[in-house]
């Protein structure tokens, strides 16, 4: 087990310090950082001011390992446009944007699995079916749109909501249906394949000739096995959750990272876009890491591999 | 002897098979049951009818299906629940995937008696050692701790032999318990199983293939051949004087009982199995069969021809010459 996650571990690193390189390398073939700091109405003297101001002038590789250095350490940078540290600025819309990615993940859990297993062990009957056809009408539902009918039903004439904000807690139930919707999809298809899978298998009929009930044959014995492609997908839903809130939060006025990044790309406020993105890419990776290491804890035959 | 398992006249379909056609068998208490046929003959459906056990749309008739004297055709899900397991177990055909991947030989075996005796976990633990070490597992809590994956194929045989016999139960069934496994192997998994009946008394349905084994392990023999049971005889009269043109095809290759070739395919007769439809009249085995003859496309008589031997064939008893095999 120890080994096992030693490996995965260097694994992550060794993804999230490619992913840095990248961003690094991605900054400086796109032009002349400095001339485009420096704004258009800039003269000569102004950008050779500026690049020895940023350290621009420095060897390359002096640079890289300068801002790989501050970033591991969560410093990147000044924000040009909000006039603070790029750091303070994501920390504080971090827990917004996880807030939201947590309770759609939790609402598309709590939706897709037993929708999954009700449909696996109903297996080409019309119940089955019907989720069949829910799945795909969820898919093809743009979340804007969604987002707009369920605030004009539930917010503004049943008024049981708040359309826009988080002040209070329930601020978060709209905006997380509609990110669930679009990881209900194909969470409900994940869940129900592997249902069908383990359910057709050996040790359930092994299960069944001990006697067992319904209920531990389904959810120990089946879901169990059933679950292991269900948490690596799970882990991606959040990870597209939290980078793809951007619309959400436009549209429901949340000031989440998604909010900030959309900001930023409006006022060309490059060091924010660029350190969200990284975040949401480290995320990404940890999110995951995580999964990999619950497959083990759920399959052991994962841990020996 | 007093019945433990009595089946009268079961049939199964699924879909347009007729995978069981009237077989009926009966397993005496402490008594080892063995039921040949060559593949596809319905001897997994026999047993999983039992069990109550069969897949989804398979429908299920009989007369009579008697466990201990209880009717128990007509229970429900609930009620085939608590026999499971308890009373009567079963174990399979491929050990190598019956067991759960997920938990380990411990938390499976204890489950049985949690679930059946509610029996706290220690004492549970305590059991399935206990069980483990009669099986023939040396080390039985080192295996405890173990996942199947950890396992060969002849030790998670052995956990699931010792895993049926967790609650007691007085009817094991075996669907080729050793079929998947190694020669060697093989021989110990019977040796076991035949050492248990003997110590625990409990009654067995054995499913195998391998005429030897029948020989060595059975007190009675039932074949069966597209879905019926043909003929059922004590174990030395089956041997000695066959019946049933289809018996004596499957011993041409096995003359003397005892000394049988082990690994040799089950029978030599030409042709195979036929799949039956629903609907289907007279003897199943009538394409195959040299002594066929006109009767044989209507009802085929049960006749005794001995004692507590059972043929269902349209020839007289002791044909062409008594034991012509
Ligand atoms: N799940 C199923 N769905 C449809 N038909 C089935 C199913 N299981 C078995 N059958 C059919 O029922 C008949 C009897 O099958 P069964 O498995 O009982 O044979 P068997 O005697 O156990 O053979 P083997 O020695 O190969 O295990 C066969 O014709 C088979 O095709
Ligand atoms: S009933 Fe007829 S066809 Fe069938 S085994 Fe007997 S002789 Fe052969
Ligand atoms: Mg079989």
């Amino acid at each position: 087990m120890l080994r096992f996650f030693l490996r995965r571990f260097a694994v992550a690193v060794l993804v999230a310090l490619t992913v840095l390189t990248l961003a690094f390398l991605l900054t400086r073939v796109s032009g002349d950082l400095a001339v485009s700091i420096a704004g258009p109405n800039a003269t000569q003297a102004d950008v050779e001011a500026i690049r020895e101001a940023y350290g621009l002038n420095r060897p390359l590789y002096v640079q890289y390992f300068d801002w790989l250095g501050r970033a591991v350490q969560g410093d990147f940078g000044q924000s040009y446009f909000f006039r603070d540290r790029v750091a303070n600025l994501i920390a504080a819309r971090m827990p917004v944007t996880v807030t939201l990615g947590l309770v759609g993940l939790a609402i598309a859990l709590v939706v897709s699995l037993p929708l999954g297993i009700l449909a696996a062990v109903r297996e080409g009957t019309w119940i089955d079916r019907l989720v069949g056809l829910v799945a795909m009408i969820g898919q093809a539902m743009p979340s804007f749109w969604l987002g707009l009918v369920l605030m004009i039903v539930f917010g503004l004439q049943l008024g049981w909501v708040p359309i826009s904000g988080v002040e209070t807690w329930d601020g978060y139930i709209l905006p997380g249906i509609v990110l669930a919707f679009s990881a209900i999809p194909s969470l409900t298809r994940l869940t129900r394949s592997g249902m069908i899978e383990a359910l057709a298998s050996d040790y359930i009929r092994t299960a069944r000739a001990k006697g067992l009930t319904r209920l531990s044959i389904l959810v120990k014995h089946g879901f169990r096995n059933a679950a292991i492609p269900v948490v690596s997908i799970a882990a991606v839903q959040l990870g597209f959750m939290l980078g793809g809130s951007i619309v959400i939060e436009t549209v429901f006025a949340l000031h989440g990272v998604g909010f900030l990044a959309w900001e930023s790309i409006s006022k060309n406020d490059f060091p924010v876009v660029q350190a969200v993105v990284l975040v949401l890419a480290l995320i990404y990776i940890a999110l995951t890491l995580f999964a990999d290491l619950l497959n083990a804890v759920l399959d052991p035959r994962l841990r020996t591999a | 002897m007093s019945a433990l398992l009595e089946v009268a006249d079961l049939r199964v379909t699924i879909g347009s098979t007729a995978a069981v056609r009237g077989a009926s068998l009966t397993v005496n208490k402490g008594e080892t049951h063995c039921l040949v046929g060559e593949s596809g003959c319905g001897k997994s459906i026999t047993a999983l009818s039992v069990m109550g056990l069969l897949p989804r749309g398979a429908v299920r008739e009989t007369t009579a299906l008697r466990f201990a004297g209880e009717e128990i055709g007509r229970y429900g899900e609930r009620q085939m629940e608590r026999l499971r397991g308890d009373r009567m177990a079963m174990i399979f055909q491929e050990p190598m995937t019956s067991l759960n991947p997920a938990y380990t030989v411990g938390s499976q075996m204890t489950e049985v008696l949690r679930r059946h005796r509610g029996t706290p976990r220690a004492q549970a633990v305590d059991r399935a050692a206990e069980l483990l070490a009669r099986v023939g597992i040396t080390a039985p809590g080192l295996r405890l701790g173990q996942y199947p994956h950890q396992l060969s194929g002849g030790l998670r045989q052995r956990v699931m032999i010792a895993m049926a016999l967790m609650c007691d139960p007085e009817l094991l069934i075996a669907d080729e318990p050793t079929t998947a496994l190694d020669v060697t192997v093989q021989a110990q998994i019977l040796r076991l199983l035949a050492g248990l009946q003997k110590d625990l008394g409990l009654g067995i349905l054995l499913i195998t293939h391998d005429l030897g084994v029948v020989a060595r392990v059975a007190d009675r023999v039932s074949v069966m051949y597209a879905g019926e049971v043909v003929e059922s005889a004590p174990t030395a009269a089956l041997f000695a004087a066959p019946e049933h043109p289809y018996t004596r095809g499957l011993l041409t290759c096995v003359p003397v009982p005892g000394k049988v070739k082990r690994d040799e395919p089950l029978g030599s007769i030409p042709g195979v199995v036929p799949r039956i439809q629903p609907g289907f009249a007279g003897c199943g085995f009538r394409d195959r069969c040299a002594q066929a003859n006109a009767a044989c496309a209507g009802t085929i008589p049960r006749r005794e021809a001995a004692a507590g031997h059972e043929v269902l064939c349209t020839l007289p008893p002791g044909w062409g010459g008594a034991a012509a095999a």
